[in-house]
């Protein structure tokens, strides 16, 4: 054995350990963003509007209103749900935009909606109530950026 | 999670994975393969012609524990398989490069400690592990049904770690560290598997205290004081930490008890304070058995000045041969069979990871570094993205501690930080902590299986409402 093929198998092996890195790393990608074809795929068709949602004359402006809404606490606390023009609807109901795990929630809990580039909070009749901030929520109150709605233990902020 | 860029779209999650599994199972026994090839070319001048069987046992276990995986957790991750076992087949590989040093005409010295077997003894533990691996995925089918056995392992755990403490020296103690139970020729170190299931009880406990301790306490200089009596748990810990170190010398196991415990305690209450506190009292710790005992400032006179006096070639002499190796190796390393690791004592256990420098060198050693990172990653995405909160933090404790693991013994070896002694996951000769760590790949695959299975089909109201799945 010559010092050239020696070379070229220490040089080699680390050469295929990197590349089984970079696979792994390829891997977790795929994870992340789907697969290479969907993905251009996505970035070429546009989307198509949902055919069931209503569309909203009074969208609300995304540059100057809220676009997400964030659990700050509690249980979901980190989740974030982009804001369209439909309602959200929380509480520990299945078909909830927002299902909570919170034994203090009730099962239709309360609902945001979108109102003249404003968003409102309603308590739907909960057990425990809703608050915006510290007030209790009676009716349909706008819900100013970055102010918390406390629901049970869980606690929600629109966000910019 | 939040700030995906694209979480209005639908995103093709790829969820069952398995043929990329399978595609980089495959790989990484190409990678064993090629290394094991390599190290009897380094050695000897010949490609391995008996012992490539040793390879085919490791890759017909490998697919076995595939085939498990593929039935009992088909949603799981599809890399947490393959890293494992890429690291362990590099490990089978470099205990037989040491094993074979020395004999059969080869250039070196015999490491001390290993038999003709040692490699057949690493397989047949490999073997174990799979063995392991499977059980956990079959008997546990969601992580949640070990929060029933919070308190049992709890006391399994601290029972697991006293009994080296309290049997005598000649059933307990390997080189001056007491934490193994010895009988015959028979020996497996207890601590290993006390680390599991603590973890499980620290888990369990959290979960249901972590209210308490996050929100109950004062505010001092913007950071969260807990109050007095919330303390206990912690303190307790230390204790518990602190006695070991003091009853069986075992510094390092120490440190991951007490770093895997303040890490759950920081993830289930998402408070600083913890931290501070918690690194406040492991330094407080260790100054007072520093200046207590003899061994444990011996081991930080090693770290600062390995190379004073009659130091290399005597209290540092292990790590001095390590660092030495690690030099001789460089950046691209000598190649696999072509250094000498085998002049750095217990090579094969504690200080695998400088044979791994010494012949693959740094570029190497990244690599590997890279894999450990990786396998960890997967372990922390499973617990972010499992809902029931005691996955969570179970998920989150032992992904945290196999880093916390590897940064002890690898910062130990390049003199980052004081040298410990805990085993490298994977890579070290031995049983038990082979065994402990394929139970937790095992614990990490199920976990990714729940988190990764596809929900049930919920009543759409006419696309009025969506149904988020708790992220």
């Amino acid at each position: 054995m010559n010092a050239l093929e020696l070379t070229l198998i220490r040089i080699g092996f680390l050469a295929v350990l990197w590349l089984f890195v970079i696979a792994a790393i390829g891997v977790v990608r795929t994870d992340l963003f789907g697969p290479a074809a969907a993905r251009r795929k996505r970035a070429r068709v546009p989307r198509p509007q949902p055919v069931t949602a209503p569309v909203s004359k009074s969208r609300p402006t995304r540059s100057r209103g809220p676009n997400q809404l964030l659990v700050t606490a509690g249980s979901l606390a980190g989740t974030s749900l982009g804001l369209t023009d439909q309602q959200i609807t929380i509480g520990r109901a299945n078909d909830a935009t927002l299902v909570l795990s919170d034994d203090y929630a009730s099962t239709r809990h309360a609902r945001l909606f979108p109102q003249d580039g404003q968003w409102l909070v309603e308590d739907l009749g909960s057990t425990n109530g809703t608050y915006l901030d510290r007030q209790k929520v009676t009716r349909p109150t706008p819900v100013p950026v970055g102010v918390p709605i406390r629901i049970g233990k869980t606690v929600l902020e629109l966000r910019r | 999670m939040s700030a995906d860029p694209f979480a209005d779209r639908p995103v093709p999650m790829p969820r069952g994975r398995r043929s990329t599994e399978l595609a980089m199972l495959v790989f990484a026994l190409a990678v064993v393969l090629l290394a094991y090839c390599a190290a009897s070319l380094g050695l000897s001048g010949k490609l391995p012609s008996g012992p490539l069987l040793y390879i085919v046992v490791f890759a017909v276990l490998m697919l076995a524990a595939h085939l498990a995986v593929r039935r009992y957790a088909p949603h799981a991750d599809p890399l947490m398989l393959p890293l494992a076992a890429l690291l362990n087949g590099l490990g089978i590989v470099m205990i037989y490069r040491l094993q074979e040093s020395g004999r059969n005409g080869n250039p070196g010295n015999q490491v001390a400690g290993l038999l003709t077997s040692a490699t057949q003894t690493q397989l047949l533990w490999t073997g174990v592990g799979i063995v392991a691996l499977v059980a956990v995925l079959v008997l546990i089918s969601e992580l949640r049904v070990l929060q029933r056995y919070t308190y049992t392992m709890g006391a399994l755990g601290l029972v697991l770690l006293a009994i080296p403490a309290l049997l005598p020296s000649s059933h307990s103690t390997v080189n001056g560290a007491k934490v193994w139970i010895i009988f015959g020729g028979f020996s497996i170190e207890p601590g290993e598997f006390a680390r599991l299931a603590l973890a499980v009880f620290f888990a369990g406990y959290l979960v249901a205290k972590r209210d308490v301790l996050a929100l109950a306490g004062r505010r001092v200089l913007g950071i969260d004081l807990p109050r007095a009596r919330d303390l206990g748990p912690v303190l307790i810990a230390w204790a518990a930490t602190l006695l070991i170190l003091i009853f069986e010398t075992d510094i390092g196991t120490a440190a991951l008890f007490f770093g895997m415990f303040i890490a759950m305690l920081y993830i289930a209450t998402q408070r600083v304070s913890w931290l501070l506190i918690g690194v406040l009292l492991f330094l407080f710790g260790t100054w007072v058995t520093a200046n207590l005992f003899h061994h444990v400032m011996e081991r930080f006179t090693v770290w600062l000045h390995p190379f004073a006096g009659s130091n290399p070639t005597g209290i540092a002499y292990q790590p001095v041969q390590a660092l030495e190796g690690l030099a001789f190796g460089g950046l691209f390393g000598t190649g696999l069979g072509h250094g000498q690791p085998y002049y750095t004592p217990l090579v094969q256990s504690d200080f695998i990871f400088s044979a791994f420098g010494e012949e693959l060198g740094l570029v190497g050693v990244m690599a590997m570094l890279l894999v450990f990172g990786l396998l960890v990653q997967r372990g922390l995405r499973a617990a972010l993205a499992v809902n029931d909160p005691f996955a969570k933090l179970l998920i989150g404790g032992l992904s945290f501690v196999l880093a916390l693991q590897v940064f002890v013994i690898v910062g130990g070896i390049s003199g980052l930080i004081p040298l410990t002694g805990v085993t490298t996951p994977f890579l070290s000769q031995g049983g038990s902590s082979l065994v402990a760590s394929w139970i937790l790949v095992g614990l990490l695959v199920r976990a990714s299986d729940t988190a990764r299975k596809p929900a049930p089909q919920p009543i759409q109201d006419e696309g009025m409402t969506q149904v988020v799945r708790a992220a």
